[in-house]
């Protein structure tokens, strides 16, 4: 018994961990989606929400109860399958890659030597539920959005490995934890004053990669209503807000990892050894929920252009000057 | 009226008449010889600016003023740098109601005579793409006609499609209007 | 299957492969400003053909009119561009206190005038605002909301209504301006130029925002002048067209501004004019303002001007003929206008705003025309979108200013 106990034991601790890690995380991306709200209204001189609870701090709770008890629709002429299934490609596409982030040295549910590969192939996956999504909905708001979907994530996605190429090159290694060593073990203990022309290029792409603005023209509000998710209702819709989230998330946990040093502070602080993950975390949050605020959305062919002309270029010199640096210290 | 005088020179024939409303003139213009007269108008006199299309129905008109026929166009022109105004008019009878379209002058005119042609029923010669405007498409009669009543006794046909499918609809929704099955 | 996918197992060159993607935008869509509905069809996001198909808010306003009286009439015209309605009021009353022959006091003059530009900011204060949302500058929708609020409480004490305000009245205006009244409009005007410069700090030299806008929807002097465009519309392209400087109205002769003018005609030109006749019109009501006290106590209503009460409703008038003004019916009188017929226009917000009022000599208009700018500025549409992308279709709308409640009538 206490054989089968000891074998099972390491695999139980994983599922608590991932448990654990998954309700921590889900909360978090509840209460981005208040912190965004609470945030955005105080910039625009309104209130933001502050009825349920206090401080309208049950706001998360009291939307996702609302859209669970909603009537989930499926159009005429739809996909059904297709369309039920795209959510959740989003959904788990986008929790997965916080497997492979290491939020604390000793707390990193998957400590695997491609971490980035595994977090760059899940990105660009979760892409497949949006197109899949306007494609199966057969509405031709839908449709454009998947169609700018697309061209969208294919392009950026190109951006941001190219980006994430420098930090490989001076971390020497692709495992996330093996990273937060070797930045803080450099000169400038993160990566994001050296590779500073990566970082612009990772964020900006990053906001790409989860449709946000000044790039959420895939579900562009006042062009395409609502884009690829025009059709969804109930709690298909909530999903793919959840997955929006998510991706707003692991990539600002990316960033952190890759480029802010991670879980290393300045000092450490007792009892809270992911203080300063957390903290370099949400102020990558509040930054995505600041340009919500500022900036007007792009058109289609000049988001290309930015992508193309602009920032694969950018990435391209950043790795070049990195790998010279690299041979000559 | 240096723009009048011009015109009444110009086309001695076409001009069948002057009258001066509120310190306004206006000029009625042969329905046949609209078109040239308009392009003088427009190229030679600088009226660029077509700052209004409307017809104006005179059926049972009891004004001292009398009218030639039951429809009239008029074409509010105004020059914007001479700043000058002139209104243009046509007579249209009622048995045969066109007349020469401007579009090909005044773009603007498109959707003017569009309207007035949805709204009165006057024809427009010439009008590249003559469609109801404001009224849905399979509309009949003219509403702005002074025969046209005001509150219709009928319904639209196409309402009465509408209320149906809404009352099979309504066994759809929640609550109250459910059970009364309206 | 789908139908999308059935399409797409057809083989190439199947005739299903080149009908053109057609989209309806509207008339239920978040930015088409009201029930704008949009026949487009598309070649991937480019626009091939546009075709505007209005209608959905028609209530036959021009109809109506001619069966009230001209009193009852000036009421409906709020509901026209119901976001600067005193000016649509003005223009009603100017083209009807035409016929009659009245002179408007000069207090009452000097009171329209402060109305007009009032509403002028207000509505340029939303196009802004949703211009801007259209774009995707959330931020910059709920800071103009704050002031344009602002004008609405003025409005409110002024006549009591917010929106529809019917604040002129045929041969003047309804009421007086009290004291608050003006000490809050010099308020206003004394903070709100800083508040234009703040809307300018948010977008003017935003990045996205000029590649949205510059070289958009791009159109010459005369094209515009031909397509019946006016107002800041047209003031973009560099036409200095302005009814308020061309056929002055009201008390516009005796105060001083500016017509700003664009150069290139694009989308961001048009937004620099109505930026700059924003300051221009809070420029106008200060001047108004300091006016006012030199007509102290003067009366704001014309003498001989028709009674403001209503006949009775689903009653014909019985017509009692009344030795000064014309009939009496059921205790009110109701103006009698001499046959006649105008066209008036006045700079409204969006443009040249005209009255052709026919008058057969009774108390009804025989017809009542109404020269909407937002009408012709749909109509224009096509050829401002062409060889321009869906997202663009966005801006041009926003840019033309459109109301539909105007457009429909």
């Amino acid at each position: 018994m206490e054989e089968i106990l000891k074998t099972l034991m390491p695999g139980l601790i994983l599922i608590v961990e991932a448990l654990v890690l998954l309700l921590v995380a889900l909360l978090h991306v509840a209460y981005t989606t208040y912190a965004e709200r609470k945030v955005i209204g105080h910039m625009q001189q309104r209130l933001g929400p502050n009825r349920v609870g206090p401080r309208g701090l049950l706001q998360p709770i009291a939307d996702v109860l609302k859209l669970l008890t909603k009537e989930d629709l499926v159009p005429a002429g739809a996909d059904k399958s297709l369309f039920y299934l795209a959510p959740f490609i989003s959904l788990v596409a986008g929790a997965t890659s916080l497997a492979v982030i290491p939020v604390w040295e000793k707390f990193v549910l998957a400590n695997v030597n491609v971490g980035l590969l595994v977090v760059l192939a899940l990105s660009s996956l979760s892409s497949y539920g949006i197109i899949l999504s306007g494609w199966a909905s057969n509405s031709r708001y839908a449709f454009l959005g998947g169609l700018r979907a697309s061209a969208q994530v294919i392009s950026y996605e190109v951006a941001m490995a190219l980006s994430l190429v420098g930090v490989m090159v001076m971390a020497g290694s692709m495992n996330l934890s093996e990273i937060v060593k070797a930045q803080t073990a450099s000169p400038f203990k993160i990566y994001a004053i050296p590779q500073i022309l990566g970082f612009f290029v990772f964020m900006v792409a990053a906001i790409a990669e989860t449709n946000r603005t000044p790039f959420d023209l895939p579900e562009a509000e006042t062009e395409l209503v609502a884009g690829y998710f025009v059709e969804y209702s109930g709690i298909r819709f909530g999903l793919f807000y959840l997955a929006e989230y998510f991706g707003m998330v692991v990539m600002s946990a990316v960033a952190v990892t890759c480029f802010l040093g991670g879980w290393k502070g300045p000092f450490e602080v007792p009892g809270v050894p992911f203080f300063w993950f957390l903290l370099k975390l949400y102020a990558l949050l509040f930054f995505y929920i600041w340009v919500r605020a500022t900036l007007p959305r792009y058109r289609y062919d000049q988001l290309m252009g930015l992508g193309w002309k602009v920032l694969i270029p950018v990435s391209l010199l950043n790795i070049v000057v990195t790998g010279f640096l690299k041979v000559l210290v | 009226m240096k723009a009048l005088e011009l015109l009444k020179e110009k086309f001695p024939e076409a001009i069948l008449g002057e009258e001066s409303s509120a310190g306004q003139v206006s000029v009625y213009v042969k329905r046949e010889r609209l078109l040239p007269v308009m392009r003088f108008l427009h190229a030679e006199l600088q009226f660029d600016h077509l700052a209004d299309l409307c017809g104006v129905d005179y059926l049972g008109w009891k004004g001292k003023n009398k009218k030639a026929e039951r429809f009239e166009v008029v074409y509010n022109l105004y020059s914007i740098p001479q700043r000058a105004f002139l209104r243009v008019k046509v007579s249209v009878p009622e048995e045969d109601p066109w007349v020469p379209s401007v579009t090909s002058i005044w773009e603007v005119a498109n959707w003017f005579e569009r309207e007035v042609y949805d709204m009165l029923g006057v024809r427009f010669e010439g009008h590249p793409d003559l469609r109801r405007l404001l009224m849905p498409e399979d509309w009949e009669g003219h509403p702005l006609r002074k025969d046209y009543p005001l509150e219709i006794e009928e319904e639209w046909p196409a309402y009465q499609d509408l209320k149906q499918k809404a009352c099979e609809l309504s066994r759809f929704e929640w609550g109250e209007r459910r059970l009364r099955g309206e | 299957m789908a139908p999308t996918l059935e399409v797409i197992s057809k083989p190439c060159g199947h005739p299903e492969w080149e009908e053109p993607f057609v989209v309806n935008m509207g008339p239920q869509h978040p930015s088409t400003h009201g029930v704008l509905r949009l026949y487009l069809e598309l070649d991937g996001e480019n626009i091939v053909k546009c075709d505007p198909r209005i209608g959905y808010l028609h209530r036959g306003l021009e109809k109506l009119s001619e069966n009230m009286t001209y009193t009852q009439a000036m009421v409906l015209t709020d509901r026209l561009d119901y976001i600067s309605s005193a000016a649509n009021n003005v223009g009603y009353c100017l083209a009807v206190e035409k016929l009659l022959g009245l002179e408007v006091p000069r207090r009452a003059r000097l009171l329209r005038t402060i109305v007009c530009e009032m509403a002028r900011i207000s509505s340029h204060l939303l196009w802004l605002a949703t211009h801007a949302l259209d774009i995707g500058a959330m931020t910059v929708f709920l800071y103009c909301f704050r002031d344009r609020e602002w004008l609405l409480d003025i409005y409110e004490k002024i006549c009591g209504a917010r929106l529809t305000v019917s604040y002129p009245r045929i041969g003047g205006v309804r009421l007086d301006f009290t004291t608050e009244i003006i000490e809050d409009l010099y308020q206003f005007t004394e903070e709100f130029p800083s508040r234009i410069t703040d809307y300018e700090t948010l977008i003017d030299v935003n990045r996205i925002w000029l590649k949205r806008t510059k070289g958009i929807a791009v159109i010459s002097a005369e094209k515009a002048v031909n397509l019946g465009l006016t107002g800041p519309s047209l003031r973009g392209s560099g036409v200095p067209y302005d009814v308020r400087k061309y056929k002055p109205y009201d008390a516009y002769e005796e105060v001083e501004f500016e017509v700003p003018v664009g150069k290139s005609g694009d989308t961001y030109d048009r937004y620099r004019v109505r930026m700059e006749e924003m300051r221009q019109a809070n420029r106008i009501i200060r001047q108004c303002l300091d006016k006012l006290s030199e007509t102290q106590g003067e009366p704001v209503v014309a003498e001989g001007a028709p009674d403001l009460l209503m006949p009775e409703k689903r009653k014909k008038p019985q017509a009692v003929p009344h030795p000064k003004k014309g009939f009496l019916v059921k205790g009110a009188e109701v103006p009698v206008v001499p046959e006649g017929e105008v066209y008036v226009s006045i700079e409204a917000p969006k443009g040249e705003l005209g009255y052709y009022v026919v008058s057969d000599g009774s108390g009804k208009p025989w017809r009542v025309r109404v020269r909407a700018p937002s009408f012709v500025h749909i109509s224009a549409i096509p050829e401002l979108i062409k060889g321009h992308m869906v997202a663009d279709l966005i801006a041009v709308i926003g840019t033309l200013d459109v109301v539909l409640g105007e457009c429909d009538r």
